[in-house]
């Protein structure tokens, strides 16, 4: 079966005692068990849940893996990755990973002995250079948060897997429709499921994928024993979303696409990061390496200063301004002052996340609403402010 | 912050249906400035001190009293609907038949009369002519899309022409400046179950259709995981309606509420998928040696193909069809044959499924009345989902030629 038929399908079989065409959402935290020592298949909810395995399901089949774990944050599926790891082991991990995931592994992860380093992932001499012999761990993102950089999946594979390392990808920007870095050689996978998995702005939620079986039931060991689970109704709720994953993913795609091309040719924009445009620096790995659409992030730098892009960001109509991304709502930020404030402005000049940059998550209304929406906010910069000048 | 007006804002740009169909009817800024509407599951609402509950009574302010008059998710939902459909309001239900059942007893009284078409739902048939009538209202039924038997029915005591477009299972389509028409040159109030449509499809008040009425159990919900109905129109039109729901209390409950409003972010793409899917289907099924006949509408062979074309910018996802030379165990067969659809009744949801209509809704039938409206032994009502349209046909292709 073809990927849509699968998200719909795969997971969700009919319910066998009622034929309810979709399942009931079991909050049941225990389950009678047929003898003394004798197990059903469900125990207790933190073990598994028949909700959230059907999630699990789903998931398994969308990322080619041979199993899925349900988490109740995006964090909280990383979380499960690190406890692999023991004291004396390294991670490495791109320079542009989420500023969440840049916390847990020098502030939390880092505390149990386990040492980090950054390197950036799109210059792959420089990534392998930092693999050192007690590497256990090599996690990457692609795109990249929020300079859209391209990393590529298959080359880091074989890095890691050369060094005796595992490759983790957080996949939430590109999700299985457009990218499946199992198929790529990548370990593990990880979702926000928070964003386009669930797609509606009212999930919470984290997941692993893998393809090898001794993997999965070492995380699943790890989920089990310290209880991070996706609760019922967000399994239930994500499950909902993931059937329009692929129609959601494709059009936003299209959208954004559009809407790059058209801020490209804008003399109020000075640059457009979006890796669906030819002359992206990552252009020509995102085409071998997303699936026919190069995502639904775009992020531009206004000819303007940090008061400008502020203006811009807070004129919007239809594009609301908030963090998060994915969802069927179009948002819009601006870095500087939202999620990257917390670098000091050095640092993150020094990140290439400019102080005019503007960051878009594309949803689904309609591409000449959007369109005209951007364009009176955009009014704030001077059109003699002239790319040439930026 | 202040809050911004709610969209569509007419004094704002014209907006497509889908930002309408994920911003219309929602507050900007909203409790707790979350970006989704919060569930109120609350059964009543209170007031600060006795004066403000007179002042509410007395000045009529808009706010809540209790669930059954109104629930703020609800009224998210009903204005999104409105929207939707160019209403200037909506009133949500329980179910598709509370929302009709509503409406005839809200616009009905006894001596009344109201003229229907045979094709409408088989339930809402029954209450028409079982329940109403047994408070004195007559109903009249004439031949689907027969304009001119309508109209001879219609005498000063007729109320309410009665109509579903498309119909169901026959996929027949209402020629709704037609059918408005009759009703203006009589002073009678219309009424199109526009379920089978959807406002993606088609927007009956744009014709002049004084009520639409939908099944939000099915494209509007689409998930096939909530029941609920819908009556849209004129403010004017609606005060009656909305007046017995609060006396009746057919309410959807706020959780199938927030599942309407969450399907909605997604209508228009899963209309745009269903009408491919039905048209793909349709056109492999027409094709198929073992098939007799297809009922479909965005088919040139469908009888009513010029006036779908007309007036429907899709045909939706569920088709019709008979089986060649089969009876109804050989035509069981190939139902049973197939791995993709669930069997079941029930259409519009992303999940496809089938039946065949002598046992599912018109199993109670004799075979002389289920002749009578047509439904046939070797008939299958197929509802295209949002699958992958070539694993749809490669199953089906399977189940035919087994």
């Amino acid at each position: 079966m073809k990927f849509r038929t699968r998200a719909i399908h795969v997971g969700n079989e009919r319910d066998p005692l009622t034929g309810a065409v979709v399942r009931p959402i079991h909050l049941a935290t225990t389950y009678v068990q047929p003898g003394a020592g004798e197990w059903g298949e469900f125990d207790y909810s933190r073990s598994g849940n028949p909700t959230r395995k059907a999630l699990e399901t789903t998931l398994a089949s969308l990322e080619s893996g041979c199993g899925a774990l349900a988490y109740a944050s995006g964090m909280a599926a990383i979380h499960g990755v690190t406890m692999l790891l023991s004291a004396g082991d390294h991670v490495l991990a791109g320079t542009d990973v989420y500023g969440g995931t840049y916390r847990l592994l020098h502030k939390v992860v880092n505390r149990a002995g386990i040492d980090v380093s950054l390197a950036p992932a799109t210059d792959l001499d420089a990534f392998e250079a930092a693999i050192r012999p007690e590497t256990r761990l090599v996690w990457i993102e692609s795109p990249g948060n929020p300079l859209l950089s391209i990393t590529d999946i298959a080359a880091c594979a074989e890095i890691a897997h050369r060094h005796g390392a595992l490759l983790g990808v957080d996949n939430t920007f590109a999700t299985p429709v457009l990218t499946r870095p199992l198929e790529l050689g990548a370990d593990i996978v990880m979702h926000s499921a928070t964003k386009y998995l669930g797609g509606h702005s009212d999930v919470l939620g984290g997941a692993l994928v893998v393809r090898d079986k001794e993997l999965y039931d070492r995380l699943y060991f790890l989920q089990n024993a310290t209880g991070a689970v996706l609760a019922p109704l967000e399994s239930f709720l994500c499950s909902r979303g993931i059937k329009t994953l692929e129609l959601r993913v494709r059009e936003q795609c299209r959208t954004a696409q559009r809407l790059a091309e058209w801020l490209d040719g804008d003399d109020r924009i000075a640059r457009v990061l979006y890796p669906g445009l030819p002359d992206h620096p990552g252009h020509a790995i995102a085409a071998r390496q997303m699936d026919g659409a190069f995502g639904a992030m775009l992020s531009f730098e206004v000819a303007g200063d940090f008061a400008a892009a502020k203006r811009v960001a807070e004129s919007t109509k239809l594009f609301q301004l908030a963090v998060s991304l994915g969802a069927v709502e179009s948002l819009i930020e601006q870095p500087a002052s939202m999620s990257h404030a917390s670098y000091d402005r050095d640092a993150r000049l020094a990140h290439g996340i400019r102080d005019g940059l503007i960051r878009l998550s594309v949803g689904l209304e309609d591409f000449e609403d959007l369109q005209g929406d951007l364009d009176q906010a955009l009014a704030w910069i001077s059109q003699a402010g002239g790319r040439h000048l930026a | 912050m202040t809050n911004r007006p709610r969209l569509p804002d007419p004094n704002g740009p014209e907006l497509a249906d889908s930002t309408l169909a994920v911003h219309a009817g929602e507050d900007r800024l909203k409790v707790g400035n979350a970006m989704t509407d919060a569930i109120f599951c609350s059964a009543t609402y209170t007031f600060p001190d006795t004066q403000a509950a007179i002042d509410y009574a007395t000045l009529k302010l808009p706010r809540e009293e209790y669930g059954r008059y109104g629930n703020p998710t609800e009224r998210v939902a009903e204005r999104k609907l409105a929207a939707l459909e160019g209403g200037e309001g909506a009133i949500l239900y329980s179910t598709g038949m509370a929302a009709i059942s509503s409406l005839l007893m809200a616009t009905l009284q006894s001596g009344d009369e109201v003229v229907l078409f045979d094709e409408c739902y088989h339930r809402t048939r029954e209450l028409c002519k079982k329940h109403l009538g047994k408070f004195g209202v007559v109903t009249h039924q004439v031949p689907a899309c027969d304009y001119e038997r309508m109209e001879a029915a219609i005498n000063e005591r007729t109320r309410l022409l009665i109509s579903e477009s498309p119909t169901n299972p026959h996929l027949s389509v209402v020629d709704l400046e037609r059918f408005a028409s009759l009703g203006k040159k009589h002073q009678v109030a219309t009424m199109i179950d526009a379920t089978l449509a959807t406002p993606y499809n088609v927007k009956p008040l744009s014709y002049g259709i004084d009520y639409v009425v939908h099944s939000c159990t099915k494209y509007l919900g689409g998930h096939n995981d909530l029941l609920g109905g819908a009556v849209i129109g004129s403010e004017q039109a609606l005060e009656p309606v909305r007046a017995l729901r609060g006396a009746t209390g057919m309410c959807i409950g706020p959780h199938e509420v927030y599942l309407l409003l969450r399907g909605i972010k997604t209508f228009e793409l899963r209309m745009l998928r269903h009408n491919e899917n039905g048209l793909r289907v349709a056109r492999f099924l027409e094709g198929h040696p073992r098939v007799e006949k297809v009922y479909y509408p965005g088919l040139e062979s469908h009888r009513d193909h010029e006036v779908a074309k007309r007036t429907m910018r899709g045909y939706g996802g569920l088709i019709t069809f008979l089986v060649k030379d089969a009876d109804h165990v050989q035509t069981a067969a190939v139902v049973d044959a197939t791995t993709i659809p669930r069997i079941g009744p029930s259409l519009g949801g992303v999940e496809s499924l089938i039946e065949q209509p002598i046992v599912m809704s018109y199993h109670s039938f004799t075979k002389e009345q289920r002749e009578a409206v047509g439904i046939r032994d070797n008939m299958i009502r197929l509802a295209c989902g949002i699958e992958n349209p070539e694993d749809l046909i490669a199953d089906l292709k399977q189940a035919l030629e087994r």
